[in-house]
């Protein structure tokens, strides 16, 4: 089963510490949303709301169109993958797995059936009777995730079900729980402060900061066209450089910046539309920069820049550049394998404009 | 290298000298309650089961063993029960002076059983409750409630709030948490607590003493026995209790290590 999850305006407050603040939400039935951000930016409290484990302070949150606000965790169609897994010590597998059946009422031998079937999906039917020490961190995680989807629940919610796993452990899980998301068609919410991690099994994420939702989207949304300056600092290595609105129009807009003038169509301003006047920060991704103007489709030149060093990634050259025109902190890029790159080199600077994204400059310079 | 053989040498002879310190006593008890003859001192005449024959012999002695039995099995449940629900509550739910409710749970303990007994027989006499088994009973409750509290408080780790979680988020009533989940994850540290309030229960004789009145339990008629001065099967019946204890305390070995090794 599965079911759509609307949060309305929920605020929560610990004292005088709010965890979240006004933070609106609509969940489709079937998605796998991620909530991204760092430890303490409200991330888990959201989680733990939807599992009912914590009461908003103000606001509703509906699941299925029903209103769940104050519904214990057990009466909820929600249940929750914790981080350390939780599973209890004393009994087996299949017993884990089964105890949500348990409590339905099902009688011994339908739910063992049951169980076996979950254990099954996550690869450990053949462990059915060992105890959960027997198993690795891993074989944790599945039956934990089993024992979650057992009930049937509407929503799943994991709470950073990932985080103790090693990173090669982590990658290989990422991918089972998209797989099996897609086989259940169930809501996955999940938590986590890996933005890797994130884009790699969201359908939309969530970017979530100081107790607000920073920006919405599926992954390449959220990573190319970010809403805010945390959302693009956060989603991977970003430059951002200052500048002025000039001058602009419905469609486009000229920006004065240290490293020289641009112009830029106005869909590039994605958190309000330009005016005459505005300061703003330009966001550049590394892997933007053209180190020669020869590259596809139609650049825009950003003077030169001398190569302060230099690093070679497999994938890429990742480079620091200085620009010649400013004394400005260095620029990050990334340039392709084929580049011949020597420090003190002197390169010329070009982007896409349609890659850069302009936003208010309101927030400091991550 | 003299001085590391001495060293050992040393180290060795303390070790057998606080082992005899300890053991010697009841090695001579239970040596001298095999005794053929009518002294329970050196020297030893010679093998006999004589007195065990006479101590299983006695009814009188057989009906306290089995009243020592009955109160120590139902004070330790009761203990145990009333001790868990309180560690439970304490330790996972915000109580009003839950420092304070802590401190007065664990109070009996620095109090001595001869206070507790009279306090007890004092309240009893007031409320005109007669002395039994049941008295005695309850006294036994008093001073391992505040035992079995501490042990298995103890055990409650906050790791298990989680795992507690996870079966409410499952479905399972705050009664079927603490049933099915949280108990048998403390199993360890209740089953110590029941084994230990028992052996204490067993060995008891102020508040028994103090408490009944015409059933008495083992130590009660151990005592009445002696008045009438030593003999070997005092030794005997003494062994015996030895026995009962060191076969709880082995149950409670096996069971504790046997579950830590496991998890």
């Amino acid at each position: 089963m599965t079911a759509s999850v609307t949060i309305e305006n929920v605020s929560k407050i610990f004292g005088a510490f709010t965890a979240l603040d006004n933070v609106s939400l609509d969940i489709r039935a079937g998605e796998f949303i991620v909530l991204l951000g760092p430890s303490g930016c409200g991330k888990t409290t959201l989680l733990s709301i939807l599992g009912g484990f914590l009461s908003p302070s103000s606001g509703r949150v509906t699941i299925g169109g029903q209103d769940m606000t104050y519904v214990a965790p057990s009466k909820r169609p929600t249940t929750t993958m914790f981080q350390d897994y939780a599973l209890f010590p004393h009994m087996r597998l299949v017993d884990n797995v089964g105890f949500g059946l348990r409590m339905r009422g099902l009688a011994k031998a339908e739910r063992d059936e049951k169980a076996l079937g979950f254990l099954d999906l996550v690869g450990l039917k053949a462990s059915a009777g060992k105890r959960p020490h027997e198993l690795s961190g891993g074989q944790r995680q599945r039956v934990a995730l089993a024992r979650a989807l057992a009930v049937d629940p509407d929503v799943l919610l994991l709470d950073e079900p990932l985080g103790a796993l090693d990173l090669k452990l982590r990658r290989q899980m990422q991918d089972e729980l998209k797989a099996i998301q897609k086989r259940v068609g169930t809501t996955f919410v999940h938590v986590t402060h890996d933005q890797e991690e994130a884009m790699a099994i969201a359908d939309r994420i969530v970017v979530m900061n100081q107790g607000r939702i920073e920006d919405f989207g599926p992954p390449s949304e959220v990573y190319m066209r970010p809403r805010s300056l945390f959302s693009a600092g956060f989603m991977g290595e970003v430059n951002f450089v200052s500048g002025r609105v000039a001058a602009a129009d419905a469609s486009s807009a000229r920006v004065e910046t240290a490293l020289g003038s641009l112009a830029l169509p106005a869909q590039n301003f994605t958190a309000s539309s330009p005016k005459a006047g505005d300061r703003i920060t330009l966001t550049i991704r590394p892997e933007h920069f053209r180190a020669d103007d020869r590259a596809e489709g139609p650049t825009v030149a950003l003077g030169e820049a001398r190569v302060a060093g230099s690093a070679f990634f497999g994938t890429h050259y990742r480079c620091h550049l200085q620009p010649c025109a400013t004394d400005t902190r260095a620029l990050v890029a990334h340039l392709p394998q084929s580049a011949s790159v020597r420090e003190g080199e002197i390169v010329p600077l070009a982007v896409r404009a349609a890659d850069v994204v302009a936003l208010p400059a309101t927030g400091g310079h991550a | 290298m003299l001085r590391k053989i001495s060293a050992s040498v040393l180290s060795w002879t303390y070790l057998v000298l606080v082992y005899a310190f300890i053991f010697l006593p009841v090695a001579v008890l239970v040596l001298f309650s095999f005794q053929d003859g009518r002294l329970p001192v050196p020297p030893f005449n010679g093998f006999s089961l004589q007195w065990y024959e006479a101590v299983f012999a006695d009814r009188k002695l057989m009906a306290a063993l089995g009243n020592s039995m009955v109160v120590a099995l139902a004070s330790s449940v009761i203990s145990v029960l009333l001790g868990f629900l309180a560690a439970y509550a304490l330790a996972r739910y915000k109580l009003p002076g839950s420092a304070l409710q802590r401190g007065l749970l664990i109070a009996p303990m620095t109090v001595s059983y001869l206070i507790i007994a009279l306090g007890l027989l004092s309240v009893l006499n007031a409320l005109h409750v007669p002395l039994s088994l049941m008295t005695v009973g309850i006294g036994h409750v008093v001073i391992n409630l505040p035992l079995c509290f501490a042990i298995i408080y103890a055990s409650m780790g906050d790791h298990h709030i989680n795992i507690e979680r996870a079966a409410r988020d499952l479905g399972a009533s705050d009664f079927k948490v603490m049933a099915l989940v949280t108990a048998p994850m403390l199993m360890p540290s209740i089953l110590a607590a029941f084994f230990l309030s028992v052996t204490f229960s067993w060995d008891e004789f102020i508040i028994a003493f103090l408490l009944s009145r015409f059933d008495v339990t083992l130590p009660v008629e151990i005592w009445s026995m002696l008045r009438s001065g030593l003999n070997p099967k005092t030794n005997a019946i003494g062994s015996l209790v030895f026995l009962a204890s060191v076969a709880v305390l082995f149950i409670l070995e096996l069971s504790l290590f046997g579950r830590t090794k496991k998890q």
